[in-house]
């Protein structure tokens, strides 16, 4: 089932990118695609991890909140950066996703947001750099861990 | 409506440049490696989406249109993963940053 969906979404990939469609080199893409796909299950890199299929359907919602966050925290830290006034501030959170991949999700949300980066993460706690309080107040309210564990789901 | 398309790219490709000119003012202005992490944050999320944004709405519908999709998602993953790359490597190295610490760290 998972293979099937590799298949699909690399064929899919090849067929956007090549914008070639002559029978020939039609059948080579999928060739390839079908070698891909049967190293892929030999070095047993096609589990949850590897194809997250779970966030699929709330995937979409998730990321127009997400590009809505970081044009807001952009134009918040143009602000900082033009006024000068920065109070680093260095403090923990803690994760309460269950997998390992929407862990990783959490983590790049934060640093992608500009004002906030993760530092080190240690089991389910993160260490987050925030550029000043306003930055840091909005990791310390959970919005968006709640949103994360949203779309990850019942796992 | 050619016009207002190109008005809106020329507004797009206009806050992408002030977005990577004040990330670039940010990264010698800040006091410390992971302050700086915040100003190239900027510069590739602000940057990059606006200037994509602009080439997107320039190509149309077209196989290229989903080739520069496909520059903004691989983007979008792979900058976090350098930026976090160089905060924790910082922080192995014992390096702690300017300001308050608040509680105890990792």
């Amino acid at each position: 089932m998972k293979s099937i969906s590799l298949f699909v979404i690399l064929l899919g990939l090849w067929l956007l990118m090549s914008g070639h469609y002559s029978f020939l080199i039609t059948s080579l893409g999928v060739l390839s695609c079908a070698f891909c796909v049967y190293v892929a299950r030999r070095a047993k890199l096609i589990d949850k991890e590897g194809l997250p299929l779970f966030f699929f359907p709330r995937l979409f919602n998730y990321l127009i909140w997400l590009f809505k966050e970081i044009f807001i925290s952009n134009l918040n830290t143009a602000k900082v950066i033009i006024s000068g006034k920065i109070e680093p501030e260095t403090f923990t959170v803690k994760a309460s996703q269950s997998t390992d991949v929407a862990k990783v999700t959490y983590a790049n949300s934060i640093t992608l947001t500009p004002g906030t980066v993760t530092t080190k993460i240690k089991d389910n706690m993160f260490e987050v750099h925030a550029l000043n309080s306003d930055f840091g107040n909005d990791v310390r309210s959970n919005v968006m861990d709640k949103k994360v564990k949203w779309l990850e789901g019942d796992q | 409506m050619d016009l207002f398309i190109d008005i809106i790219t020329g507004l797009c490709f206009f806050i992408g440049s002030l977005s990577i000119i004040i990330g670039a003012c940010g990264l010698i202005k800040l006091p410390d490696v992971f302050s700086r992490i915040h100003a190239a944050g900027m510069i590739d999320t602000g940057g990059t989406a606006f200037f994509l944004l602009g080439m997107i709405l320039q190509t149309g519908w077209s196989l290229i249109t989903v080739k520069l999709i496909l520059i903004g998602v691989f983007v979008f993953f792979t900058s976090p993963v350098t930026s976090h790359v160089t905060a924790n490597l910082a922080r192995q190295k014992n390096l702690m940053p300017v300001g308050k610490k608040i509680g105890k760290l990792l």
